[in-house]
């Protein structure tokens, strides 16, 4: 299955989600999204927030989805890296639910902050306590709202927890300039236990000075 | 570049093939055109058909580019009788891609070719003798400079887009950074801001064979009596560049002409049905070419090169203010992806709007011409938006004229 395939979300984490990035993201500012899909939130960043977009995706539907809103798009596999694309030049790079989906997570996360100054990413936490409880009581392997996809189906490939993404930032050298667990659909700074409680979380990344 | 559009479905075709004219005008008369090389021309006749209606606004303007040896017939028919229609029709029609009952189609024969617009064929008014090996030396931006007046002449200040594939694809590359102010989107396939050394050699081999050709008498060869075996030589070469290993591969496969046996006969030519295919191309390819245009052109393919003119591909890109769509094929290795590639990071370097594709088709370089639906779903939305976006700038434009004619006030 393709990368740029997001799993589909209710809509309200769809929302969440966007708004979610769009709060980190400044007015005017270039904005890539990667894996950007139909194009939903490069419209709302050019709209609302007057940013210059591009969006990356390898799904042909996709690609006139987002041209036919007038944006400007580039047909690509993300498994393939960003290779082609110049370095810095970009504010802000996004990557929603698509982490867990390409073979090379850590290449990628590199290959983000070396396009863009910082990146925006949404990943699906594995910690979260209902996942865990479907291993541990029922010896399944998890299917949740947020990884709603049979084992053999998924194109989930990789799937980490906070804590597992927290380790791979210090280990090449990104820092977390900020953590949102995603708790019951909302986006908290901080909570208690939010390695069992979150489902996904946000992050904000920058190259470690 | 090479081959016509394949057939399209009978309903496809009754529905764009129209009857269409062919159209001259005749430019630069005085001043006479200052070509690349710094010498001049005029005045210049061009040939060139339209499609589709031009609106009051005379703001739905599209200039279709042909390739190497194309020509300004790309859509419609100029009689009952004519069994092909043009060489994008498929392209071109009511709700096709480059839909006319949107949009006014322009196409015109390039300068230096032989379909009508004035080439090394052509009589040079000065001595009253044809051209020949005479006519000045020119370039791909020398082609341009004529669309561009042509454009101009025909009360039509902004293009909503031009687009071309392969030699086309190098016009509309070129016209977006010479003549920025005249064009809101460039849609660019099959080509490059360059042709490559392997290209090169290519035509190197395709004019040898015309030079070497005994009726090519330094290229003052009667009209009647041409290099016909150089020129066909020289087609069958290129041609092979505009397949693809898998399309011949597919087509003709190792497959004999009229036997399912080997002859053992060494004076039999043709034996292999791609062999026949060749000849076939080449022998119609003479019927219709000029041998002194396809030096010319050729030529002037070696020489296009936007990052030597410019400095840098990323120098060239930021003269540009158009919106581009950039597309290439996954089986061609005439213009093969890698460039497209780099043209895409070149504009984007430069914060250009850039859309860029690979689409997947087997016929190699000549996809653009046989593959039309993936294009269409493409270009209709894109093309569409760059003549809204155009709209909504002209109007804030003028609103803003009105503010500071206010603020004067």
């Amino acid at each position: 299955m393709s990368v740029s395939n997001r799993y589909q979300l209710p809509d309200i984490s769809v929302r969440l989600t966007d708004e979610l990035i769009m709060q980190h993201i400044d007015n005017e500012s270039r904005v890539i999204d990667l894996g950007c899909g139909d194009g939903r939130l490069l419209e709302r960043l050019r709209r609302e927030m007057s940013c210059s977009v591009q969006g990356i995706d390898m799904e042909r539907s996709n690609l006139v989805s987002v041209i036919q809103r007038g944006l400007p798009i580039v047909g690509a596999n993300l498994d393939e890296g960003l290779q082609d694309i110049p370095s810095q030049s970009f504010d802000f790079a996004v990557l929603s639910q698509t982490l867990q989906q390409v073979k090379e997570p850590r290449q990628l996360l590199t290959e983000m902050l070396r396009v863009a100054r910082r990146a925006l990413v949404v990943v699906p936490n594995f910690g979260y306590w209902r996942v865990r409880m479907e291993v541990l009581w029922r010896g399944r392997t998890p299917v949740t709202s947020s990884l709603p996809y049979e084992w053999y189906e998924s194109p989930n490939l990789h799937f980490m927890s906070m804590y597992d993404f927290r380790d791979l930032m210090t280990s090449i050298g990104l820092t977390i300039v900020k953590e949102s667990p995603i708790i019951r659909g909302r986006a908290v700074d901080r909570a208690w236990a939010a390695n069992l409680r979150a489902d996904s979380a946000f992050y904000l990344l920058e190259q470690q000075r | 570049m090479s081959a016509r559009s394949q057939p399209k479905s009978a309903q496809t075709l009754s529905q764009s093939a129209e009857i269409v004219e062919k159209q001259t005008a005749i430019l630069f008369s005085d001043p006479p055109l200052t070509l690349a090389s710094g010498e001049s021309i005029g005045p210049v006749t061009i040939e060139y058909e339209t499609y589709g209606h031009l609106n009051e606004a005379r703001d739905n303007a599209v200039f279709v580019c042909h390739a190497l040896t194309g020509d300004a017939h790309a859509a419609g028919i100029h009689c009952q009788d004519d069994k092909k229609p043009g060489w994008w029709d498929g392209l071109i029609g009511p709700g096709c891609g480059l839909n006319t009952h949107e949009y006014f189609i322009i196409c015109a024969n390039v300068l230096g070719g032989c379909q009508g617009t004035t080439g090394p064929g052509s009589v040079n008014p000065q001595t009253g003798q044809r051209y020949c090996l005479d006519f000045p030396f020119l370039t791909v931006g020398d082609m341009v400079s004529v669309h561009s007046e042509l454009v101009r002449s025909l009360g039509i200040d902004r293009l909503c887009g031009v687009i071309g594939g392969s030699l086309g694809g190098m016009q509309a590359l070129d016209w977006s950074v010479r003549f920025p102010d005249q064009i809101a989107s460039a849609i660019i396939v099959a080509a490059g801001h360059r042709l490559s050394a392997q290209g090169i050699a290519f035509n190197a081999v395709g004019r040898r064979a015309i030079y070497a050709d005994p009726g090519f008498d330094k290229g003052n060869y009667d009209s009647e009596n041409p290099p016909r075996f150089g020129l066909a030589l020289a087609r069958m070469i290129a041609h092979i560049t505009y397949l693809s290993e898998d399309s011949i591969e597919l087509k003709f496969g190792r497959r004999l002409q009229d036997s399912d046996k080997f002859a053992y006969d060494m004076p039999r030519e043709t034996e292999f049905q791609i062999e026949s295919y060749l000849h076939h191309q080449g022998k119609r390819f003479v019927q219709r070419f000029d041998a002194n245009s396809y030096l010319y052109l050729t030529r002037a393919m070696d020489y296009f090169d936007l990052a030597e003119s410019y400095g840098s591909l990323a120098a060239a890109c930021r003269r540009a203010t158009c919106r581009f769509l950039v597309i290439s094929y996954d089986t061609d290795w005439l213009f093969p992806t890698s460039q497209s590639r780099e043209l895409m990071t070149a504009l984007m370097k430069v914060d250009k709007h850039v859309s860029f594709l690979e689409l997947k088709c087997s016929f190699g370089h000549d996809s653009f011409l046989i593959d039309i639906d993936p294009l269409s779903e493409l270009i209709g939305p894109f093309i569409d938006q760059a003549s809204v976006a155009e709209r909504e700038h002209v109007t804030n434009s003028h609103r803003t004229d009105i503010d500071s004619s206010t603020a004067l006030d």
